[in-house]
């Protein structure tokens, strides 16, 4: 069965050249795609899971009676959201990477970054999602009721438990179509990780390519049609969750 | 820092000359009123009056400008209150319900007394159990509040904070978005507890009820207590024109 596969595809790129799937008959290629993919896998996951956590936090902080901390989140939001990721990347990566200490790697001699060019593309994507996801959050917990919280301290909640008992479970089931969204536009955005030599899955793609040009069409093939699966997976467990996350006889 | 210790012959709360103002609205200008541990205080008067504003007072849940409020001897705004301890001790139940939609109505009865108090979980849902059933909403425990009544969601409402074991209860226009079938079946729940013994604070537009519950009646309009007396004597011999006027538009 595998063989045949695989025959079937070295014998399309001998009929047409310009149909020459690599990766399905030459082992390392499909070893390349396929690490590209856990690659990309992996720094989508990451930066969801660090990109809520910042937008949770910053959506509490947004709340706090201090007006610094106030202030300091908001130009946090209005440097990640107004600047292109692209470039915050390259920041990131060239700027704030010369001034972090290294380590001796495990050979020995040489040197190395203690955060590595895929650290510093998990923390700046994250960050730049994460601006969005606060922005989110905070259109949620807008929407909850004064009265609820009230009631909340009325019974002694204190202004932390009112938040993590009362106001986030109501305000995530508001803000859930946004945040899936801005998710959907992250796990895309993982992409220009590219610019720093993270071997995520476009940056394994483009190599494949160039090693063989007749490889182009096929790999761009492929290529969106893995993010229609990854993006497809991760919108149909936000649709679930969502419906999960339903209450009777609340909303719509 | 208060140096006497309370005695419940003392009044549970008392108010002496308590000013509040949103902003540059006076709204409550100098009420004092004294409330002893087992009465029943009806609150009446007309919308805008600083009703609800006065007994927000009482829990904090509003700030006050002057004057003082004592609850069981200890001042309410007093910036170093332990306000967990104060809410503990005064319930409050809102003309709105403000359940936790999220919640079903066991888990809203049960949620302060485990999160706050941190209270073993099953020793508070026996209680909370027994509190349901109290105020008859046996059988409802696992509904959320979207799908109960306005009438039940507020009797889940008094159960969920009776739940704390409250020494006080405040009561803001509860029956006032109830239709008057629903309405009934919250006023028997609060008649209950009143026999009971709990200290209550009604604010509320039912005269016919305040009347026969209470020890005594206030009556307020635009920031001050007009008159007040004991239900016998307030209905009958209103001596303020602003009184015989109000009641007379009610009565």
């Amino acid at each position: 069965m595998l063989d045949l596969f695989i025959e079937f595809f070295r014998q399309l790129a001998e009929d047409y050249p310009r149909w020459n799937f690599v990766f399905f008959h030459d082992e390392r290629q499909w070893n390349r795609l396929l690490s590209g993919f856990y690659y990309t896998v992996w720094l989508s996951v990451a930066c969801l899971i660090f990109s809520v956590v910042i937008g949770v936090a910053g959506a509490w902080l947004q709340g706090s009676p201090s007006r610094l901390v106030r202030s300091v989140v908001q130009g946090y939001i209005q440097f990640f959201r107004n600047t292109p990721p692209f470039v915050q990347l390259l920041f990131f990566y060239f700027a704030l990477g010369q001034f972090t200490p290294t380590i001796t790697a495990a050979d020995g001699w040489t040197v190395e970054p203690i955060i590595s060019n895929v650290g510093w593309a998990i923390v700046s994507l994250s960050f730049f999602a994460g601006a969005f996801n606060v922005e989110i959050f905070r259109a949620g917990i807008e929407a909850v009721p004064e009265s609820t919280k009230e009631a909340a301290s009325s019974l002694g909640f204190s202004r932390l438990q009112t938040y993590t008992e009362v106001v986030l479970p109501l305000a995530f089931r508001v803000c859930l179509p946004a945040l899936n969204n801005n998710l959907v536009n992250l796990v895309k955005t993982t992409t220009q990780a590219i610019g720093i030599a993270v071997p995520e899955l476009l940056y394994q793609c483009v190599g494949i390519w160039n090693d063989y040009p007749s490889a182009l069409y096929p790999t761009m093939l492929v290529l969106f049609l893995l993010f229609i699966l990854l993006v497809g997976v991760l919108v149909y467990s936000m649709h679930r969750w969502e419906r999960a996350m339903r209450i009777p006889g609340y909303g719509g | 820092m208060n140096t006497t210790q309370w005695t419940p012959d003392q009044p549970i709360v008392s108010m002496r000359d308590v000013h509040k103002s949103f902003g540059n609205l006076e709204v409550l200008k100098g009420i004092s009123l004294d409330v002893r541990k087992g009465e029943v205080i009806c609150i009446i008067g007309p919308s805008g009056s600083g009703k609800s504003t006065l007994i927000r007072c009482i829990n904090a849940l509003n700030d006050i400008q002057g004057g003082s409020i004592k609850v069981e001897g200890q001042e309410v705004h007093d910036k170093n209150l332990d306000k967990l301890e104060l809410r503990q001790k005064v319930g409050m139940v809102f003309q709105q319900y403000n359940l936790f939609p999220h919640k079903t109505a066991l888990e809203n009865v049960m949620m302060a007394p485990v999160k706050v108090l941190k209270e073993p979980k099953d020793e508070v849902q026996e209680r909370a159990l027994k509190l349901l059933k109290k105020v008859r909403l046996d059988g409802k425990e696992h509904s959320y509040p979207g799908e109960l009544s306005g009438g039940q969601q507020q009797r889940v409402a008094i159960a969920r904070s009776l739940a704390m074991r409250p020494d006080i209860m405040l009561f803001d226009e509860v029956t006032a978005a109830l239709d008057p079938e629903t309405v009934k079946e919250v006023l028997i729940t609060i008649k209950e507890l009143a026999q009971e013994g709990m200290t209550c604070i009604l604010v509320t537009h039912e005269m016919g009820f305040a009347r026969e519950i209470a020890d005594h009646i206030y009556f307020t309009d635009r920031g001050v207590i007009v008159e007040h007396g004991p239900p016998s004597t307030f209905f009958k011999n209103a001596t303020d024109p602003r009184t015989q006027e109000f009641l007379s538009q009610i009565l």
